[in-house]
């Protein structure tokens, strides 16, 4: 399995799927070999290193963690490859760090890459040389199938393939059109392409992906498959805070603030429930391109007084954000999944989310909206404020809810799909 | 004689720490005690300390012929008290020579001059009284935040009885005329104006280090020279600066203090200049011409207008919010409220959200602490609106008025009254019971009493004696006692019912007697 996260050190909702799905995989009966490439620092003396179990700390009890280890081979290669960002940012980032020799840290990440200008200038090269160590991995490790997680990856999957002739499943987590909204990034979509075109099947994580992936990929319908993320169900040590003196409901936006969360909108709902109903506060949490911009338009609206900006949260801060939060609200335009509403409604707070999203698709009890409608979207906020016994039942019912919608589940799917192939 | 006036600004804000969100309504503590504390530390250190002794040695060698004045903010006091006392002791001296006037502003560096005149003039006062207390003279003499001035803030200086004011010499408000003179208020001509005249005050306070500068390194008799250029007419020549200038913007080793120290030989040498003070221009000089001034001026930037603290979107809200509360916090009888109330006022806070200088170094990002305008603004609204909870808490009560407290009152005193009426007749009760206990049980008490404590009763006395102290007894009484003997005392009672006969009335008595001495010990507290 080729990834390029895993835990403890996550910085998107791809890790954490990652980590769910192979160890809903290790229920199955399923052996992996995890690969993910990691800057150490020290890319000179070791290019691939297997972590040991004894290496890797986690919360889980101690039965379960030695099962999945028994299970899961982990395997860190040094790279520089940094997610959710593109070759224009790579280079500015790498330039950057050449001129100040400073270490690149940003919001969106939580944990730093050292650039030694050891490897390659570009994050293309970067990907080359993954999918070049992917090959003698899959030389040298016994293996039946392949599994690669978004575009990074998909070269080292083509080339493991060519280098073992297993089959190759990819699993597409999000498309070029949703991270830049069709503003497309040609060598990136044709990665993205080659690798699904190279595959003997594609996973995608909503049918509004599969969509996607069939009609702007023009993939063969036959071998893409959805299967829909979970949610992990080890309820992390429950913080529940008191709530604050705070008086007002807190609605509460949470996650990257760029282009594709649809943040703009948020603010315009926002601004909208403000001029009727002073008894709100609305949050936004998280980091990204788009966050001054958004600032700025608060203050424009001069709702600065109800609308708060907490900057990217980390560990505790978000349970303590959804412990203070009466509605979250996920405005995405496009959104191949969205896991963030089911750990709120998992916290007991209801969710308005866009229909463009693919969690849209699994959640019964949700607010559904279209993302540019701010009048709706403004109309379901106040009503989950205001109308106890909506919100009364989108908590009870969307807990029970969330309760099953599991990795177990999800990754029995994925074990049929491989079983089709094998 | 021609004067040179020197001004010098002293100001610190307080600096608000990093508050975040989960802050709100639970912490209402705003303020970088640390780095405040630091920056006082560092700057005293540097600059306040070192040039108030080269100030207090030029006023010792010349005497009454050097002078300068100084404009020092409210929220600089309280932090040279705070953290660094022998600062304002050492002003202290300089004040007690008498060469050294001290200037009126607003108490909290603040912008209220634009936008409430009731705010201004409060806050004018407040600052009035503490230079007093501290330095023995009531200012006579008026600065405003940043030289802020126009028209109307001239005319609102004048109503609270000031005759003189300092702001700057901007070109576009003086077109050709020189800024070496006295001028007057436009509609208020009784208020005077001394003008900034900027190109030689930045020549010490900023150029003077500046060694890309055509005329570095500045020295008294290149600047001696330039004041001796100006026309042999014009009176004075408004040298007014940040006091960091000296030490801190301008460091040690660039020279600055030698300049100063060596300036007033010079000066006194090689020209016809003399030193004043601004309160002292204002009694000799009369002013040449009134001038107006409709649009609203400073002493900041090239634009020498508001753009640095108001104009975008991040400042005007922020100010827009803050001032909304002016009517209200004038209500709270909260001591912290109304400090609080101050310190969030102090221009340097919607400097920092300025969106001007993003890309050079300026001299005042130097003591910026925010990396963006953008982290400012996110961290002055979270205080702020921590602020506005604190105050609507507190005004709540005097906006709904009297009859409202009056309610609260009277719903109070009637549900006190009943809690005491309560608990009033639960003390009784108990006081009754407690009372009761002390005094000794009746035989005929028995009837009251539980099957528990008949049986605990029976078992501390014998049948025989039960037997006799029942005859002729209540049979409420003797039906209480029955059901609870046991299967041989029931039938010993009943063989002895025969031999009851010859047991007489006084015998009865003392055995009834002994039950109700064993009851006493018994169920007596």
């Amino acid at each position: 399995m080729f990834g390029w996260e895993f835990p403890p050190h996550i910085t998107g909702s791809l890790g954490t799927a990652c980590f769910g799905l192979t160890k809903g995989l290790s229920k199955h009966d399923v052996d992996m070999l995890f690969v993910v490439p990691k800057a150490y620092g020290d890319e000179d003396q070791q290019a691939v290193r297997i972590v040991n179990a004894s290496e890797k700390t986690f919360d889980l009890k101690d039965e379960e963690y030695k099962e999945f280890w028994t299970r899961v081979k982990y395997m860190e290669i040094g790279s520089n490859i940094i997610p959710y960002v593109d070759p224009q940012e790579f280079r500015k980032v790498y330039d950057e760090n050449e001129k100040t020799a400073e270490q690149y840290t940003s919001n969106v990440f939580s944990k730093q890459y050292e650039f030694s200008g050891t490897y390659g200038l570009n994050l293309m090269e970067e990907v080359a040389r993954y999918a070049l160590i992917g090959s003698s991995i899959a030389a040298k490790e016994p293996h039946d199938i392949i599994h690669a997680h978004d575009w990074l990856c998909y070269p080292a999957g083509i080339a493991a393939k060519k280098a073992s002739g297993k089959p190759l499943v990819v699993h597409m987590h999000a498309t070029e059109f949703d991270r830049t909204g069709g503003d497309v990034n040609r060598i990136v979509y044709d990665m993205e392409r080659e690798g699904m075109q190279a595959a003997d099947r594609v996973i995608t994580v909503s049918n509004l992906t599969r969509k996607i992936v069939i009609e702007k990929y023009g993939i063969d319908p036959g071998k893409v498959v959805t299967v829909h993320n979970a949610v992990d169900q080890e309820v992390s040590k429950e913080i529940m805070r008191i709530k604050t003196k705070m008086k007002e409901k807190v609605v509460t936006f949470l996650g990257r603030i760029t282009f594709q969360k649809g943040p703009e909108y948020f603010i315009e709902a926002a601004y909208k429930i403000l001029q009727k109903d002073k008894n709100v506060r609305f949050v936004m949490a998280g980091s990204g391109d788009m966050l001054n911009k958004m600032i700025e338009r608060v203050a424009h609206l001069r709702i600065a007084d109800k609308f708060h900006f907490t900057g990217f949260l980390k560990g505790d801060d978000v349970s303590n954000i959804f412990a203070l939060s009466d509605v979250f609200v996920m405005p995405s335009v496009s959104e191949p999944f969205g896991i963030v509403p089911l750990e709120a409604m998992r916290s007991n707070v209801p969710v308005v989310i866009s229909k463009q999203s693919g969690v849209a698709e699994v959640l019964n009890h949700a607010l559904k909206i279209d993302f540019w409608d701010v009048d709706a979207m403004a109309d379901s906020i106040h009503g989950l404020c205001n109308y106890n016994g909506l919100s009364r039942m989108f908590k009870k019912y969307g807990k029970i809810e969330v309760e099953n919608l599991k990795w177990e589940n999800a990754a029995k799917k994925v074990k049929e799909i491989y079983l089709e192939v094998i | 004689m021609r004067s040179i006036c020197f001004y010098f600004q002293v100001h610190q804000p307080y600096r608000l720490r990093n508050y975040r969100f989960f802050d709100i309504a639970e912490k209402h503590d705003y303020f970088d005690d640390y780095n405040n504390s630091f920056i006082m530390r560092k700057v005293a250190a540097k600059s306040y300390l070192p040039m108030n002794k080269v100030l207090l040695d030029l006023i010792g060698e010349y005497g009454s012929a050097f002078k300068v004045s100084f404009s020092i903010s409210g929220t600089a006091i309280d932090q040279f008290e705070q953290y660094a006392p022998e600062v304002l002791d050492s002003f202290k001296r300089l004040a007690d020579s008498g060469n050294v006037e001290f200037l009126s502003e607003t108490y909290a560096h603040s912008l209220s001059a634009l936008t409430s005149k009731t705010e201004f003039q409060r806050q004018v006062r407040m600052h009035s009284d503490r230079i007093e207390m501290l330095f023995g003279q009531k200012p006579v003499t008026f600065r405003n935040t940043e030289l802020i001035y126009d028209d109307n803030i001239g005319e609102a200086v004048a109503d609270m009885g000031y005759k003189l004011m300092l702001t700057e010499g901007a070109k576009h408000v003086l077109g050709w005329r020189s800024p070496n003179y006295m001028y007057a208020n436009a509609a208020r001509p009784e208020l005077k104006l001394l003008l900034k005249n900027f190109r030689l005050s930045d020549d010490i306070a900023f150029r003077f280090s500046q060694q890309t500068w055509s005329d570095w390194p500045l020295t008294t008799e290149k600047f001696v020279d330039w004041i001796n250029q100006s026309d042999e007419k014009e009176e004075v020549i408004n040298l007014f600066m940040d006091y960091e200038t000296f030490g801190e913007h301008q460091w040690e080793e660039t020279g600055i203090f030698d300049f100063m120290r060596a300036l007033p030989g010079r000066v006194f040498s090689h020209s016809d200049f003399g030193f004043a003070t601004p309160a002292g221009l204002a009694a000799k000089l009369q002013t040449v011409s009134p001038i107006h001034v409709p649009n609203t001026i400073s002493w900041a930037d090239e634009e020498r207008d508001l753009t640095a603290w108001l104009g975008n979107d991040l400042q005007d809200e922020a100010f827009g919010k803050l001032y909304a509360l002016k009517e209200k916090v004038v209500e709270c009888d909260d001591t912290q409220i109304q400090k609080d109330w101050l310190y969030l006022q102090t221009s340097d806070h919607f400097y920092y959200m300025c969106t001007k200088w993003f890309s050079d170094g300026d001299v005042h990002k130097y003591f910026n602490p925010y990396g963006t305008p953008y982290d400012a603004f996110v961290n002055y609204m979270n205080v702020l609106s921590d602020f506005i909870i604190r105050v609507d808490e507190n005004t709540k009560l005097g906006e709904n008025g009297f009859s409202e407290v009056k309610g609260a009152a009277t719903e109070l005193f009637d549900k006190t009254g009943l809690a005491v009426n309560k608990t009033l007749k639960k003390t009784n009760k108990k006081l009754r019971k407690t009372i009761g206990k002390t005094k000794d049980i009746k035989f005929e008490e028995i009837k009251d009493m539980s099957n528990t404590a008949v049986k605990k009763l029976l078992k501390e006395i014998d049948v025989e004696e039960i037997t006799a102290a029942l005859k002729g007894a209540e049979n409420e009484v003797v039906e209480k006692i029955l059901p609870n003997l046991g299967i041989r005392a029931k039938k010993k009672y009943d063989e002895m019912q025969s031999e009851l006969k010859k047991i007489n009335k006084k015998e009865i008595a003392g055995y009834r007697k002994k039950i109700e001495d064993k009851l006493s010990d018994l169920f007596r507290k």
